[in-house]
Order: structure tokens, then C-alpha cells, then sequence
């Protein structure tokens, strides 16, 4: 009994972490872009063509490192778009970001429709790390899982660092919080604010590869099922802080995967209440991180969403 | 006025003399040279305006060279040119006799040219030490905070600018802001230093604490540029003083060929009038009576701490206090736009605290608020809309549930023309009206409501000393038509031209009420900075209970 508890809870940590990766992805290039002041919630539409350039070219070169990077590509390709409306021609951030969504949408599904059902000859599996992945419960959970995952641990400490203990990192986020300081101290603001908005679009892009080539090795149409929006949310709980984003992930992904779980325990909770739990989770995390950041002197970069114009 | 702050600096001012001459001994040796930075037919457009036209600007090595102007003749514009931020359309500018080229910010910092804007441009949410190295290009990569920190710490000691490098900017009063912003161009190595009226948030405490530092910095060999519209800074700090009015470069004189009134009339243009007319009229009864109030600030903290003051009909009570110490949300409370948590309001005996803001509109109370086009007017809407955004609900603009355009147009008209609000037309959005007629029209709509209370946050902030004169005579003939007026500012020479007691507010406090006669530039000074409270007692009279 004991054994089956045990081996309960280590099936749902380790889905947690599968199930949270492709929301980590997105959320910390979203934690990118907005701290260099851009809001971008075109991460739905954004992961959606992530996960079908990905699919595809994987299955035609059988390359998984080629998926990865078309899907990267991809993910850029739209983050520049927006970057371009907004940075350049300073369209309302949340108009261009929605208006992304709709096309990424729409273009995933078209460019998608002949790969629907076709099996993909390479998908990442999980590799064991040697001595690690036997520590009890965690040795499971963190390290007996795909090479995506991994890199993901290690972005995560790269962002932080690259955050807290770079010069780069610092006239980031002077951008986000005061354009004017950092233009006039002679920060590029809209070249940053490019960068950023780019890269923080191909990890959203890679986050959508990694449901269609780890998570869930296929493409269906509208597979990101509101990853991305939850990612957004996610952001906020994790007040920019790319270490409070891991946390936030795998919380989600935890929630994500218990109700699949408890499901297959067949339990009376009708399924759709199971499923819709993320989504209540998400809204519930809203109110209490938004709540609390009243509170404290702690929240958005100052600029989001503001366009930067000189005087 | 001028003699009130410039007799305690005396001293200053004799130091700053004797180094002024040593760097002229040195000039007169060889002219050209001398520049540190020259600036030859600098032109500047903007759609529709001629900001600069054909300035030339020369500053020498070692002092501290004043450009006076009003607002709006292109001082600032000139500067931010200077500071890389504006490309010029015409002219050159010369660092230290070479050509160059200020294509941005960062090409000034590297010919060795800061600015300190008057807006700081500080990262809030960034520790002094993170603002003092932002932008800079070593170390390049990784950032050693501690000793960064360290380097910090050494030069602003060096210069007598107490900061503390970990702390964070928001946790700073405005005048540490300006220490770090001074710091922070010190710190790249800049020896031409542009300050953008730096003593408009000081204290005059604080104001004489960074005379002296700039006259240690100019000992140093430093360059300072000090824009001001301020005479008796100029009188009191600048070696050299150079005057712009309209875009145009009027002279540049030695202080010692420059008096106050020579000055007054090279920015204006014209000889300037006096002091604002009019006797105080008998103060008559009380109209406000503000009894202990507390109230919460935007942030949840306690600004408001059990506030008392009393404003009579016909007289004008002053509220002086360096911004962000309770002003606007006492303005607020007032009008009802911000919720008393404790204490009463009374107007003419009866209880508005907690009102909504019409019930106080309808016991006719008027308010210039501080964001004029913000809170007070909407910008994108027409003059007349504007004018009967506080009259539409009763005749004549009023026609049961309809406006009646043709009233309402004449309701405009008039105030226009008595005010002589200098618009295009009447359908014209607000936004396009130049400060001072936005606030003449403001004033004018506030005071066609037949106000018993006028309470006026910053009524002449950012507007030239034409328009401010307007608003003053405004000002006196409503006192002396018996209205009780709270004048709000943080001009403390407007104050005493105006008011006929002044209280002084610190931390939410009001730290003490001075009558007219007992005007005392050092103890409001002290009070502002909350140093001293009105321990004398003697100017809280009429149950001004202090607190």
C-alpha cells in the first residue's frame, strides 16, 4: 500500500515537471520581454506556431535539434512582428499582442493540417542523469527527464544570474522600469526592447515544441489548450523573477497532472471539473498575487506596456 | 524677496568669487582655449516652434555659468541638445576646441558632458549604487555590486554628497535623488555638468547645501551649467550669466556687470511690474475649518496626521512644503476626491467631510487642482465643453436633460474675453492651448461659479511670468472680493507675495502657520525640512492648532 502511495506521488511530481516545462519556456521569455518593458500575450499563438514548426520539421529531417530550432525561429519571427508594431510603430501592446494570438492561431492550423494523425519518427525521451536521478522521490521528478527539461534548469539559472549579476541584465530592466533614465545614460530602448521581445518569443516558441515533440510527440490543432494564457499568469505570480516562475510551473503542471491522475484512479469527480482545475488555479493565484503586490512595493516593471518616445 | 535667501550665503558666494577670479585670470590669458564647450548657431525646430535660433553658448573651465530664461525660451531644449538627446538642425557644437558630434547621450558622457534633468531620470526601483553604473560600459559584463558600491561611497564623500549606495531611490527624499543624480555624472568622469533648475524641489536649506557643492566642484576645475528662471540664484551661484527669451541668445554678462533688475528685463523683454497690487481687505469669518484630519496617501501610509488649519473669507492662506508632503492629498480631502479617515471639514459651520465631490462643488467650493490637464480640464474636449464641465447641470447652460449649446458657447465666449484667454477658437481642444491659457481658463470656469472657498494647488507651476502675474491679480481680486482662498506651492516667493498667513507642511504635518509680518525665509525652511516645528507658538492664532 505504502509502495503504491509512494509510487503515486512520484508518477504526479515527475508529470508535474513534464506537464510545467513548456509554461516554463513561455513564462520566462515572457518574464524576458516584460521586464524590458513589452507585454506580449501573444504567447498562446506564439507557442501554437512553436509547436507545429517544430513538429514539422522534425518529421521531415528527423532531426529533434532542428525541430527545437525552427521552432525557436518561428517563435521569434512573430515576437519581431510584434516588437516591430509595437516598439517601432507603437501600436497599443495589448491590441498587437491579442491580434498575434488570432494569427498564430489560424496560421498553426493551416500550416499543421497535413501532419494531423502522423506519427513523428524522433520525439525527446527522458535520459536518466547517472547517481541523481536515484536520489529518492526528487531523483524521479528532476532528473529522469528529457534533455528540454534539463536545458531548462539551466536557462533558469542563467536568466537569474543574467538578471542580478550582469550589466546587460541591469539595462534590461532599467528599460522596463524608466526608458527616459536608460535613454538618456545611453541604453538603446528600442534595440533592447527588440532583443528582448525576439528572444523571449523563441523560448515561447520552444516551449510550443515541447508539447508537440516531448509532452505529447504529435500535432494537434489548438494543442497548447491555454498554456499560454496560463503562462502569462504566471508571470505575475512570479512577480519577474525567473526563479518564482520554476516554482509557479510546477505548480501548475502539479494541478494539470493530479486531475489527469485521479481520473485514471477513476474517481466520481466528473473529468471536466478535474480539467478545468488549472484554469481555477490560475485565477485563484491571480487574486492572491495581485492582492499581496498591493501590499508590497514589488510588482511590474514600471514601463510595461508603455511605448517609448522621446520628449 | 531676493535679500531673504542670499544674506545666510554670504560666505558662499565670497568663496565662489575667489576661485570665479582665479578662473578668469586664467581665461584672460587665452580666450579660445578656455572653452570647455562651445556651442556656435545651434538652431532647433519643432512643428510649428523655433526653440533655438542661431544660439551660440560659450562655458569656460571652472565656473559655474547661469542660462536664464523663462519658460518656453529654449533653455532646456538647448541643453538637451548639449546632452546628446536633441540633434541640433544648424550649428556646431566644439568640446574643448575640437568638433564633435552628440549623436546621443552617451557621445556627450564621453566628451565628458552630464545632465541632471529636472525630472531625475533614477530607476525607482534600482539601489543607488545599480543607477550610478547604469549605462556604463565597464566592467562590461559581470557586475561586482560590492565594489561598485565602495567607489560610490568614496566619491560622493569626496564631495560632500551624502548618499547611501545600497539604498534604494524610492526610499530617498528628493534632494538625495539629486546627490545621486550629481554622483552619478561625477562618476563618468563628467567635467561639464548641466543642472535643469535643480533647486525647484530643494528646500533653501538643501538649495545652500548644493551651492556649496557646487562651488567646490567649479574649485576642482569643473564646469557647471545652471538653467534657472530664478534671479537671485543667479546672483547668488553664476560666474557668468547668459540670457535666452523667445529661442534667441540676448546677452551673456559677467555677475558683476548683472543686477537683479537688468536681468529681470533682458528675460522678459520688457520692464517687469512691481509687486502684485492690492491691500488685504478685513478678514472676515471663517469659511474652512479643518479640524484634526488624518488620511491615507496612494501608497496605504498615513499622509494626512491630524491637520488643523482655519482659512477666513478674503484672505489667502499659503501651504508651503516641499512636494510630497501632504499637499495634494490636503487639496483632496478638501474637494472629497480622497477619504478622511479622521477628523472634520467644515464649510461655513456645516460638515462636507466625506462628501462626494459635486455636494462639494454645489457648497461652492473651487479647485485649481496640480494636474491642471489632468484632473482639472479634459483635454481632447473643446473650450466650451471645458468651460460648462461644472455648470451643465442647471440653467441657462442647462435645458431640462439638454445642453443649450448657444448658452453655453456665450458662457465661454465671455470667460475668454475677461480673462483673456488667447485661444484659436472656442471648438479648439484644450490640449492645444499653451500652459498659461489652460490655467487662465481653469481659474476662469472655477471662479464663474461664484466660489466661497478656492482652494489652488500650484496655480502658476511651469507657466512664464506673464501668464503667473495674470493668475496672481486673479488670485488678489477674488481675496479681496471676500472669497477664502488655500493658495498650495512650492514657490516660497509666491507665497509671500500672496498669502496673509502661511502654513508650513512636513510629513504630513502642518508644522506651523506664520502671519504675513512674522515671514521668516529660515524658519520655513527649517520647518519644510521638518527640523523645527513652530515651537514659538506665536504664529498659531485663531485656533491654528498645531501638531
Amino acid at each position: 500500500m505504502e509502495q503504491t502511495a509512494m509510487a503515486f506521488v512520484t508518477s504526479v511530481l515527475s508529470a508535474a515537471v513534464a506537464a510545467g516545462t513548456p509554461i516554463l519556456y513561455a513564462a520566462l521569455g515572457e518574464v524576458l520581454t516584460e521586464r524590458s518593458g513589452i507585454l506580449n500575450l501573444s504567447l498562446e499563438g506564439t507557442m501554437l506556431v512553436g509547436a507545429v514548426s517544430g513538429f514539422l520539421v522534425a518529421v521531415r529531417t528527423g532531426n529533434l535539434v532542428a525541430g527545437v530550432a525552427a521552432a525557436a525561429v518561428a517563435g521569434g519571427l512573430i515576437a519581431a512582428l510584434h516588437a516591430f508594431l509595437t516598439v517601432t510603430l507603437k501600436v497599443n501592446q495589448v491590441v498587437s499582442g491579442l491580434s498575434l494570438t488570432l494569427f498564430g492561431t489560424g496560421v498553426s492550423g493551416y500550416l499543421g493540417k497535413p501532419v494531423i494523425g502522423v506519427p513523428t519518427p524522433v520525439s525527446f525521451k527522458p535520459v536518466a542523469v547517472p547517481a541523481l536521478a536515484r536520489i529518492p522521490i526528487l531523483g524521479d521528478m528532476l532528473f529522469n527527464q528529457d534533455l528540454l527539461v534539463y536545458a531548462s534548469y539551466v536557462l533558469v539559472a542563467a536568466l537569474w544570474l543574467f538578471f542580478y549579476r550582469t550589466r546587460p541584465g541591469l539595462h534590461m530592466q532599467s528599460v522596463g522600469e524608466s526608458p527616459e533614465t536608460a535613454d538618456a545614460l545611453g541604453i538603446n530602448v528600442f534595440a533592447t526592447r527588440y532583443a528582448y521581445t525576439i528572444i523571449g518569443g523563441m523560448l515561447t516558441g520552444i516551449g510550443g515544441a515541447y508539447l508537440s515533440l516531448a509532452y505529447a510527440p504529435s500535432w494537434i490543432e489548438y494543442m497548447t489548450a491555454g498554456r499560454g494564457w496560463i503562462a502569462i499568469a504566471l508571470v505575475i505570480f512570479a512577480i519577474w523573477n525567473p526563479l518564482r516562475a520554476v516554482l509557479g510551473a510546477y505548480l501548475f503542471g502539479g494541478v494539470d497532472a493530479l486531475g489527469f491522475r485521479i481520473q485514471v484512479l477513476g474517481a466520481i469527480i466528473p473529468s471536466f471539473f478535474l480539467k478545468m482545475m488549472p484554469y481555477v488555479f490560475t485565477i485563484a493565484v491571480l487574486i492572491f498575487a495581485t492582492a499581496r503586490s498591493r501590499n508590497y512595493r514589488i510588482g511590474a516593471p514600471a514601463a510595461l506596456g508603455l511605448p517609448y518616445e522621446r520628449e | 524677496m531676493l535679500s531673504g535667501s542670499s544674506t545666510g550665503v554670504s560666505v558662499d558666494a565670497g568663496a565662489g568669487t575667489a576661485a570665479a577670479a582665479a578662473a578668469n585670470a586664467g581665461v584672460d590669458a587665452d580666450a579660445d582655449a578656455a572653452y570647455v564647450v562651445e556651442m556656435r548657431d545651434i538652431t532647433k525646430r519643432f512643428p510649428g516652434v523655433l526653440a533655438n535660433d542661431r544660439i551660440s553658448f560659450q562655458v569656460r573651465a571652472g565656473e559655474v555659468h547661469a542660462l536664464l530664461g523663462e519658460n518656453g525660451a529654449g533653455k532646456s531644449t538647448l541643453m538637451n541638445i548639449l546632452s546628446g538627446l536633441y540633434r541640433p538642425d544648424g550649428g556646431e557644437i566644439l568640446v574643448r576646441g575640437r568638433r564633435v558630434h552628440l549623436g546621443s547621450p552617451r557621445h556627450a558622457i564621453a566628451a565628458g558632458i552630464g545632465m541632471v534633468h529636472q525630472h531625475f531620470r533614477l530607476v525607482q526601483s534600482f539601489t543607488v549604487a545599480q543607477n550610478v553604473t547604469l549605462g556604463m560600459s565597464k566592467p562590461r559584463f559581470v557586475l561586482n555590486m560590492r565594489a561598485i558600491e565602495d567607489d560610490v561611497a568614496r566619491l560622493s564623500s569626496s564631495y560632500g554628497l551624502q548618499t547611501d549606495p545600497r539604498a534604494k531611490i524610492w526610499q530617498l527624499s528628493v534632494g538625495e535623488q539629486q546627490r545621486v543624480e550629481i554622483v552619478k555624472m561625477l562618476y563618468r568622469g563628467a567635467d561639464v555638468l548641466i543642472l535643469d533648475e535643480p533647486t525647484a524641489v530643494l528646500t533653501p536649506q538643501e538649495a545652500r547645501d548644493l551651492f556649496t557643492t557646487l562651488n567646490r566642484m567649479k574649485q576642482a576645475g569643473r564646469s557647471i551649467i545652471f538653467i534657472t528662471h530664478k534671479l537671485d540664484e543667479v546672483m547668488e551661484v553664476a560666474d557668468r550669466v547668459t540670457v535666452l527669451r523667445d529661442g534667441r541668445a540676448i546677452a551673456t554678462l559677467d555677475r558683476k556687470d548683472a543686477t537683479p533688475g537688468l536681468l529681470a528685463s533682458l528675460m522678459v523683454g520688457r520692464e517687469v511690474g512691481g509687486a502684485v497690487p492690492g491691500k488685504k481687505a478685513a478678514c472676515g469669518d471663517c469659511v474652512l475649518r479643518i479640524s484634526s484630519v488624518s488620511a491615507l496617501g496612494d501608497r496605504g501610509t498615513l499622509s494626512l496626521r491630524s491637520v488643523s488649519l482655519e482659512v477666513a473669507a478674503g484672505e489667502i492662506v499659503g501651504i508651503a512644503g516641499v512636494a510630497g508632503n501632504g499637499q495634494r492629498e490636503l487639496a483632496e480631502v478638501i474637494t472629497g476626491l480622497r477619504r478622511v479617515q479622521e477628523g472634520r471639514i467644515l464649510l461655513r459651520g456645516a460638515d462636507i467631510t466625506n462628501r462626494t465631490p459635486l455636494e462639494i462643488i454645489r457648497c461652492g467650493v473651487g479647485h485649481i487642482p496640480e494636474d491642471r490637464l489632468g484632473t482639472g480640464m479634459v483635454p481632447n474636449l473643446s473650450i466650451v465643453d471645458n468651460v460648462i464641465l461644472k455648470s451643465y447641470r442647471s440653467r441657462p447652460v442647462a435645458r431640462g436633460p439638454f445642453i443649450h449649446a448657444k448658452a453655453a458657447r456665450e458662457h465661454a465666449d465671455n470667460l475668454v474675453r475677461r480673462f483673456q484667454v488667447k485661444a484659436a477658437g472656442l471648438d479648439r481642444p484644450i490640449r492645444l492651448l499653451s500652459g498659461g491659457n489652460s490655467q487662465k481658463l481653469l481659474l476662469a470656469r472655477e471662479i464663474s461659479a461664484n466660489p466661497g472657498l478656492l482652494v489652488a494647488v500650484h496655480p502658476t507651476r511651469g507657466l512664464d511670468i506673464g501668464a503667473a502675474e495674470a493668475i496672481h491679480h486673479v488670485l488678489i481680486e477674488q481675496r479681496n472680493r471676500g472669497v477664502a482662498i488655500l493658495l498650495i506651492s512650492e514657490d516660497l516667493e509666491e507665497l509671500a507675495a500672496l498669502a496673509d498667513r502661511v502654513a508650513v507642511m512636513f510629513a504630513g504635518r502642518v508644522m506651523g502657520v506664520l502671519r504675513r509680518d512674522e515671514w521668516d525665509i529660515e524658519r520655513i525652511g527649517l520647518m519644510m525640512a521638518g527640523s523645527a516645528t513652530a515651537d514659538t507658538g506665536h504664529g498659531a492664532d485663531k485656533g491654528d492648532r498645531v501638531s
